[in-house]
Order: C-alpha cells, then sequence, then structure tokens
C-alpha cells in the first residue's frame, strides 16, 4: 500500500482532517469517507457531471480530482448549498419547475448552476445551454433543466434588487 | 373540490432531489462488514475455456471470496425467459464482456486488483459479430416469424410502381445516469434480502431464488428508486444482483455490486440494431398496395426477451397506415455480442421506422410531399384492419397531424425549404435545410397477455395517513406520484397525506416488469381498486353516522359529508378503527379486451394505442456534414393526462432520446468484437447544447382514452421517443436536396460522418 498523506479539507464549511491514499479521488472521499452522497458517480471520467461540486469556487467533477488536490480547498456540494426545509433559490426552481426526473444527474446540475448564475446573474438560453454541457441528463431533454435555471435566475436577481 | 389527478404536481421525490437526499443503492450506507463485489469478464467474443486458475485472485490482499460456476448452489441461470444466460461462463465464452468469475474484497479498488491476477486459457472460435455475419450464416436465436395478411405477391406483382430498397438501424445503450447496483444482505434463515435497481423486482426475486437454490418465500426484493432505467433495468439487473446473492450465500456477509460506467456498458444488453429490407408496391398517388419487409434483428448471444421485441417490431410495421396486403418476416440473429434488451419502444420503433422510410422512398419516388402520402395511407374507417387482424378503433392520428401541420405551419416552411435548398444562396453556403412531419401509433399492452396485471396495498394508518404500495417501480417518470394522486383522489384527502413507499416483493408479489409505457395504466388502477375498497368499508361507517345512504357520501377536500354533514376525514377513519373496521386493501388489475394468438400472430395485443406527431427542422452544411436541429414542433396524445408535466416531460425527454439513438449515439465494435465506445467520452448522448434551438411541444387538449384506464389517461412513457424518426426523415430531406437522385435511405445513427458519407457517394453517382 501507498503511503498515506494527510489532507485538510473543509466540506460544506466544515473541515475535515483525513489521511488519504495518493490515487484517492475526492469523490469517493466525499461520499464514503464523510458520507456526503449528493454528488453522485455517473462515468469517472468527467464527462457526465453527476459528480460536480465548487472546489474553492470552482465547478469541478470531483471524480478526477484527488483528494490529495483538494488538501486546503474549501468544497461546495448541493447539501451546503441548502437543505430539504431550506432550499437555495435553484432547489425551489428545479422542483417547481419539473427539472428532473429520475434525480441522479440533479446534484451535479445544480452545483454547476449555481456557479453559472455566480459567473453569469443574468445568462441567456443559449448561455445556458452553453454553460451547462458538461453535464448530462438521460430523462429530462434538459427542457426543464434549462427552464429552472432561468426561473430561478430570474427569482434571484429580484431578490437582489429588493436587497439593494 | 380541489382535485388531485390532471394536476402538474412536481416529482415526489423532487425535494430530497434537488438537497441531494434522495438515496440510490450506493447512497445507502452500508452494513458492517459490506463486500465489494467485482466481475471479472470474457476478453473474447466467442471462446472455449480451457482452464481457469484463481489462485492469485484468492491470495491477494483484502480478498474474501471468488466465486464461479461451481459455486452456485441452484441453476447458473439470470435469463428472464429462455434459460440461455449463464450467471458465470462454464464452458464457452458467448461474447466479450460475459460474466466469468466474482471477486469479494473489502474494498472495490481489491476486489479489482485481485481479478487481474487470474490466468485463464481459451481456446478462440470463429465469431459472428454483424446482422450480415448471422444472417450468411442462417444463425438465429429463435424462430423465424412471419406474419402475413392479403396476397402480397399478387399486390406487388399488379401494383403501378414498385420500390425495393435496404437501411440499417443502429443500436443504442441506454446511458442510464445510475449504473447498475445492488446491496444483498443475507438474512437469519438462511434469505436473501435484495436492493436491486431493477425495474422489475419479481425478476430479480424470482432469479436470486433459482439461483440459490431457494423458494420465493426466501427472497426479498426492494427497490425505491433508479437513477434512470428506459428497458435498461428490467432483464439486466438479474446477473449482478444473482452475483451479490452468491456473495453474501457463501459468506454470510452483505454484499454489493455497482459496475463502474465502461463495466456496465460493455457487460449489460442494448437496443437492438436491424438490418431492414422492403419491398412495396404502389400507385402514381401514393397510395400503397402491399409491402414485403424482412427484419434482420441482432439479438446478441442469448435470446433475452428478443422474442417479444421482434413480435413488437412486427407490430409497429404498419405504424399509422393501412397496408392492404403484407408480409413482414423477423429472423432473429444469433450473433457473438452482448444480448441485446428491452430499450423504451422494444422494438417499436425499428419497426415504424421501416414503414416511415417506406413512405420517405415512395414519396420521393413520385416527387410527393410525404405528408401528403402519409395522409393518403392513413387507417380509416373501412381500412382499419392492422395486418395482426386487430381493428384500430381509435385512430387520431390524422386529426393530430392536420391540428399540428397548421399549427406549426408545415406547408408554408416547407415550400420556402424547398425553394431556398434550390436558391443561390444554399449554393453558395452549402447549408441544406430539410423538414418531416411522422406520426406515432404505439400499441399499449404487454404482447405477452398475461403479464397485463397489477397489485397494490394501499394502508391506511389511524390517523388518516396513507402509505401507498404497488408493484410499479419509480425510475424517475413520476410513477409514484401519479399513483399517489390517484389514490388522494379516491379518499379526496391533500397529496400530501399520501405517501409511496418502496417497491417490494412481500409486500405485492409476483408483478410485472414497469415496462411497456405500463407502470400507471397497471398499478395506477390496482392502487385505486384498493383505495376504493377502503373508501366503501369508510362510507359504511360514515352512512350510519350521516344516517344516509352511502352512495349519497362525498369525499373532497379532506372532509366526507352528505348534504350538510360534514366529518374530517382523519375523524371517520379513527372513527372506522374504533369500530375495528379494516383500514388496509389489496387491489388488483387486468387488462381486459386483450386477446392473442401468438401462433398465428393475430389478434387484439393492444388494449388501445397511444398517438402523436413531430415536425422537425434541419439545416446540413454539406462540406461537413455536420448539423443542427433548429426547430422541433411536437404535439402528443396522452389522454386525460394524470400529471401533464410529468406526462410533458417524457415527451421532451423521450423525443430527445430518440434524436440521440437516431443521430449521435453509435455503437462501434471492433473486429474482435470488443465494444469500443464504452464510456461518454466516445459515445455520444445529447447534451444542453444538442437540444433544438426552437422546440414548441404540447399534450393534445382533446386527448382522451377510448377505453376505460385510469381516469380516461394513456400511457406516455415510450410513444414520444418515436418522434424523433422525423429527425431523422428532415436530414434525409436536406441530404435529398443535395442529388438529383432522391430516395436513397439515410442508415442510422446519422452521425456527420455518415451523412458526408452519404452525400458523397450521392456525388459520385
Amino acid at each position: 500500500m501507498s503511503k498515506k498523506m494527510p489532507i485538510s479539507v473543509t466540506v460544506n464549511g466544515q473541515t475535515h482532517d483525513l489521511l488519504a491514499e495518493p490515487r484517492e479521488l475526492l469523490i469517493y472521499v466525499l461520499r464514503e469517507r464523510l458520507d456526503i452522497t449528493g454528488p453522485h458517480v455517473g462515468c469517472e471520467t468527467s464527462h457526465c457531471g453527476a459528480c460536480t461540486v465548487l472546489m474553492d469556487g470552482k465547478s469541478v467533477k470531483a471524480c478526477t480530482v484527488f483528494a490529495a488536490q483538494a488538501n486546503g480547498a474549501s468544497i461546495t456540494t448541493v447539501e451546503g448549498l441548502g437543505t430539504p426545509d431550506s432550499l437555495h433559490a435553484l432547489q425551489r426552481s428545479f422542483r417547481e419547475h419539473h427539472g428532473l426526473q429520475c434525480g441522479y444527474c440533479t446534484p451535479g446540475m445544480i452545483t454547476r448552476a449555481a456557479k453559472l448564475l455566480e459567473e453569469n446573474p443574468t445568462p441567456t438560453e443559449a448561455e445556458v445551454r452553453f454553460g451547462m454541457a458538461g453535464n448530462l441528463c438521460r430523462c429530462t431533454g434538459y427542457q426543464n433543466i434549462v427552464k429552472s435555471i432561468l426561473a430561478a435566475a430570474d427569482e434571484m436577481n429580484a431578490e437582489q434588487e429588493v436587497a439593494e | 373540490m380541489t382535485r388531485a389527478v390532471h394536476q402538474s404536481t412536481p416529482h415526489d421525490s423532487a425535494s430530497l432531489h434537488v438537497a441531494g437526499s434522495a438515496r440510490y443503492i450506493d447512497d445507502i450506507p452500508e452494513p458492517p462488514g459490506t463486500l465489494h463485489v467485482y466481475v471479472a469478464q470474457s476478453p473474447h467474443a466467442h471462446a472455449k475455456l480451457i482452464t481457469l486458475d484463481l489462485e492469485a485472485v484468492k491470495r491477494a490482499p483484502d480478498v474474501v471470496a471468488v466465486l464461479t460456476a461451481q459455486d452456485i448452489p441452484g441453476t447458473n441461470d439470470c435469463s428472464p425467459v429462455m434459460g440461455d444466460d449463464p450467471v458465470f461462463i462454464s464452458s464457452h465464452a458467448l461474447y466479450c464482456g460475459q460474466s466469468l468469475f466474482a471477486v469479494a474484497a473489502r474494498s472495490r479498488d481489491a476486489a479489482r486488483r485481485a481479478a487481474s491476477l487470474a490466468v485463464a486459457q481459451w481456446e478462440p472460435l470463429p465469431a459472428l459479430l454483424t446482422i450480415e455475419d448471422a444472417m450468411a450464416a442462417e444463425s438465429y436465436v429463435l424462430d423465424t416469424r412471419t406474419l402475413e395478411r392479403g396476397d402480397v405477391d399478387h399486390a406487388l406483382q399488379n401494383a403501378e410502381h414498385t420500390l425495393s430498397e435496404r437501411f440499417h438501424i443502429g443500436g443504442q445503450d441506454h446511458f442510464y445516469l445510475e449504473g447498475q447496483a445492488c446491496l444483498v444482505v443475507p438474512s437469519e434463515d438462511g434469505g436473501v434480502h435484495v436492493r436491486s435497481s431493477t425495474q422489475h423486482p419479481t425478476e430479480v426475486q424470482h432469479t436470486v431464488a433459482k439461483v440459490l437454490g431457494l423458494a420465493d418465500h426466501a427472497v426479498t426484493c426492494e427497490v425505491r428508486r433508479m437513477g434512470g432505467g428506459f428497458g435498461g433495468k428490467e432483464s439486466q439487473p438479474a446477473l449482478f444482483a444473482s452475483i451479490a446473492a452468491l456473495v453474501a450465500h457463501h459468506t454470510g456477509k452483505p454484499a454489493k455490486v455497482r459496475l463502474d460506467r465502461d463495466d456496465d456498458m460493455v457487460m449489460t444488453g442494448k437496443r437492438h440494431d436491424f438490418r431492414v429490407d422492403f419491398t412495396v408496391g404502389f400507385d402514381a398517388s401514393g397510395v400503397i398496395a402491399g409491402v414485403d419487409v424482412v427484419h434482420a434483428v441482432r439479438c446478441g448471444m442469448s435470446a433475452d426477451l428478443s422474442a417479444a421485441i421482434a413480435d413488437r417490431a412486427v407490430f409497429h410495421a404498419d405504424n399509422c397506415y393501412h397496408l392492404p396486403a403484407a408480409r413482414i418476416r423477423s429472423f432473429r440473429c444469433l450473433t457473438h455480442t452482448v444480448s441485446n434488451t428491452a430499450f423504451r419502444g422494444f422494438g417499436g420503433p425499428q419497426g415504424m421506422l421501416g414503414m416511415e422510410q417506406i413512405i420517405a422512398a415512395v414519396a420521393a419516388h413520385l416527387g410527393l410531399d410525404p405528408l401528403e402520402v402519409r395522409r393518403r395511407n392513413f387507417y380509416r374507417p373501412g381500412a382499419d384492419t392492422t395486418p395482426y387482424g386487430m381493428v384500430v378503433e381509435d385512430f387520431v392520428a390524422d386529426q393530430i397531424v392536420d391540428e399540428l401541420a397548421d399549427s406549426a405551419d408545415y406547408s408554408e416552411r416547407r415550400a420556402a425549404i424547398v425553394a431556398y435548398n434550390a436558391s443561390d444562396a444554399a449554393a453558395a453556403t452549402g447549408i441544406r435545410r430539410g423538414i418531416a412531419l411522422t406520426p406515432v401509433k404505439f400499441g399499449i399492452s404487454f404482447t405477452t397477455t398475461h403479464l397485463n396485471q397489477a397489485g397494490a396495498l394501499v394502508q391506511l394508518y389511524s390517523d388518516g395517513s396513507v402509505l401507498l404500495n404497488h408493484g410499479g417501480t419509480e425510475m424517475g417518470q413520476g410513477l409514484h406520484i401519479k399513483v399517489a394522486q390517484v389514490v388522494a383522489e379516491v379518499f379526496g384527502i391533500a397529496l400530501d397525506r399520501v405517501r409511496p413507499s418502496s417497491t417490494r416483493t412481500d409486500k405485492v408479489p409476483n408483478t410485472s416488469a414497469t415496462a411497456a409505457s405500463s407502470g400507471s395504466d397497471l398499478n395506477g388502477m390496482a392502487a385505486l381498486r384498493a383505495a376504493e375498497t377502503i373508501r366503501d368499508r369508510l362510507a359504511v361507517v360514515a352512512a350510519e353516522r350521516f344516517n344516509c345512504a352511502p352512495e349519497d357520501l362525498t369525499f373532497a377536500d379532506g372532509t366526507v359529508s352528505c348534504a350538510d354533514q360534514h366529518l374530517p376525514f382523519d375523524a371517520l377513519v379513527k372513527a372506522a378503527y374504533l369500530a375495528r373496521v379494516s383500514l388496509s386493501a389489496t387491489g388488483f388489475y387486468a387488462t381486459p379486451k386483450i386477446h392473442y394468438d401468438a401462433e398465428r400472430f393475430q389478434g387484439r395485443p393492444f388494449y388501445y394505442f397511444a398517438y402523436g406527431a413531430a415536425i422537425s427542422e434541419v439545416s446540413v452544411d454539406t462540406l461537413t456534414g455536420e448539423y443542427r436541429v433548429d426547430r422541433v414542433d411536437i404535439l402528443h396524445d396522452a389522454g386525460r393526462s394524470l400529471n401533464p408535466a410529468i406526462d410533458l416531460g417524457q415527451v421532451e425527454g423521450g423525443f430527445i432520446q430518440g434524436m440521440g439513438w437516431l443521430t449521435t449515439e453509435e455503437l462501434w465494435w471492433d473486429s474482435a468484437g470488443r465494444l469500443r465506445t464504452h464510456a461518454p467520452s466516445t459515445y455520444k448522448i445529447p447534451t444542453a447544447g444538442d437540444r433544438p434551438r426552437d422546440v414548441r411541444m404540447a399534450l393534445w387538449d382533446q386527448g382522451e382514452n377510448r377505453e376505460d384506464t385510469v381516469h380516461k389517461s394513456k400511457a406516455v412513457g415510450e410513444p414520444p421517443l418515436m418522434l424523433a424518426i422525423s429527425v431523422l426523415q428532415a436530414l434525409q430531406e436536406a441530404i435529398w436536396a443535395e442529388s438529383s437522385q432522391a430516395g436513397m435511405l439515410l442508415d442510422s445513427p446519422a452521425t456527420p460522418e455518415r451523412l458526408l458519407m452519404a452525400l458523397a457517394s450521392q456525388h459520385n453517382e
């Protein structure tokens, strides 16, 4: 067995100190060692996006990030965006606009969409399609996913205006 | 009165899904001691196993058990019907990727590493890989079937025109986002509890029992949800559940199989690829006199569900058109490739595409608008009997097509496209455009008649809340919310008072697969009956209290009323409990009217038909073969939809999945029979960016099932997939615009490469 290395990752605001194998992947640290199972394993080759999380503010596919690369990083998963009792605007929007069917891709979709709207709070439909093209969904045909993201953007911008 | 049915309610698990708290098999906390199982595979498409040395595997770190065919206490078979799918190879490998042995270890990584230490000696044998190989060798897995009605030879000989063509239809990987997965926990008395990502819990239960040599009652299969199914979790999960159960049986430990994506794509069956040959006879106006069609179907190394799939292709070889004389022969090819299996549409799409290509060829030959040819051949009164002898009583495709063609300006747009394609602008840019309208008529019912049954168990607790159980499984299609709506409607209570629960074989036994689009038709009706049984018992209690007749009661808005007397539903339930009234009931449903003589290929295999139509418009760059879908208009009949938002989601998702099948999703085997497109890097399902620029779709507002289905709804799972035939035909129209010799039928998937090759071959002619 290879030598383990100590790493420290902050996930959804909570810091964890772990010993990680050199080849260990972030997705398995999250899912199997921290019991954070919102991010899913879909393809393990960074194509499907079911494992998408935010790492230091960037969208990453946790199936192709080594745990060691996440040392010192701050990770946000879908669980960190909101809870069933207190949902993020995107989470509410995906529910209300039927932006999901089987739901397996949903945590990755929402986490990716959160970053997309942070970078571009008023995206066009084409920009949403381009920005979400790294996340696969086999059920919905994307219609309601795009609709959910655009509706959430509107809601978040309206909230922003009220706040200002 | 607040209705529960016909409402666009979100999916019952939506709040969990968006929060990341909905659990799939791999999200369930593993019981202590859970072993992880890797399934080692055959590297050959066809070979004799000489020796298999697993000593090094057994000695590898963290390995707990290594199992082969010799370790099966029951039967070495996990097939759904025919007994020809071994759990492990015992003598011959019949496809590349076939299950050879299993390693159970303390981690998935350890199991996988250990498996690579096996030393196997093989004697490679000649392999039949393609439809052409199998047809040349007359290699069939099942008997050839022929459906014949009318005098076909006479019709073809006397027709004004005849055409004969051949084309190929590619297969499709399901690419459910959640791969095959199961978790098996041994119970105290030698039985097992199987959690499986399966559309068919009963089959998993029965197969595991058969493999372990147990009675069915010793095995329970449970499924809360799947991360997509699409048919790929109908017969396929039985292999992996059997292997995990064998590990649990031999070690006494919980065991989990979760396939890696590449292994999943290599090991599991796919949509059948077809070669279609046809001869069609027709008159100068495009009216068809007869067809002679040959389906060559690649079934792979075993029968799996291919008999019913190839039959369904035959049943859909007419689509919406009256064929006065028809002969459809179906060859079920045995090849040394993975056994192909159920996939949304179940042979129907291939059969239907065959007919639509006949229409396209006829229209091209006569220089007519294909829509005109379609209309001239539609089923109509007096010409309403299908080749299999069923009278089409509910034909509405003509109305849907008229409405759609009108609302989407089909004729004007087609004229504009024809003019554009002849213009200097088209010549200068090399961009050609195409438009096509295709209809869908899809038969609803399992063609294996006995499968058209369902059971439900409804439990009303003394606080007035309801736990709902039925034989159907949730794979994202919204079955559980639709059935919950049906039950809430019966009791007149809020939807959140009805809780759908896991599908379990120890609650509702002997269920059919959630397949054939039948989920809500069958289970919705069974649940309706169970709920009505309980409501009738409650009505007796209420009628006594109100001193009225039970039939004068209403159950609505959480209140039970008789004229001006009211009682909260929950209070009535409590009163019924105190009066010692049973508050749980089972419900059972068997689809009426259907009958079918399989030997003669005649009867009424379907209770009714679902209909729809789509118009697709595309642009093709003739210099590169690249294309895009510019606009899609869809009108689809879901009857009186139980949940319009959920049903529209099926229409959209089905269309895009069908578009993937016919355009970008290419399965590619090498000359050794190895699948080379076994990951999303090489196998392209549609992304958000591939969706057509402009999609206008709607459920048909006049839709209503003529038959007595649950609230007059229609099945909607599979039919919309076939709306995507319009994309393929629009591409074909665009290609034909480039050539003086229109009519060469496109093979699918119509990838840019294939379009470019089609253009090149036309230029060369």
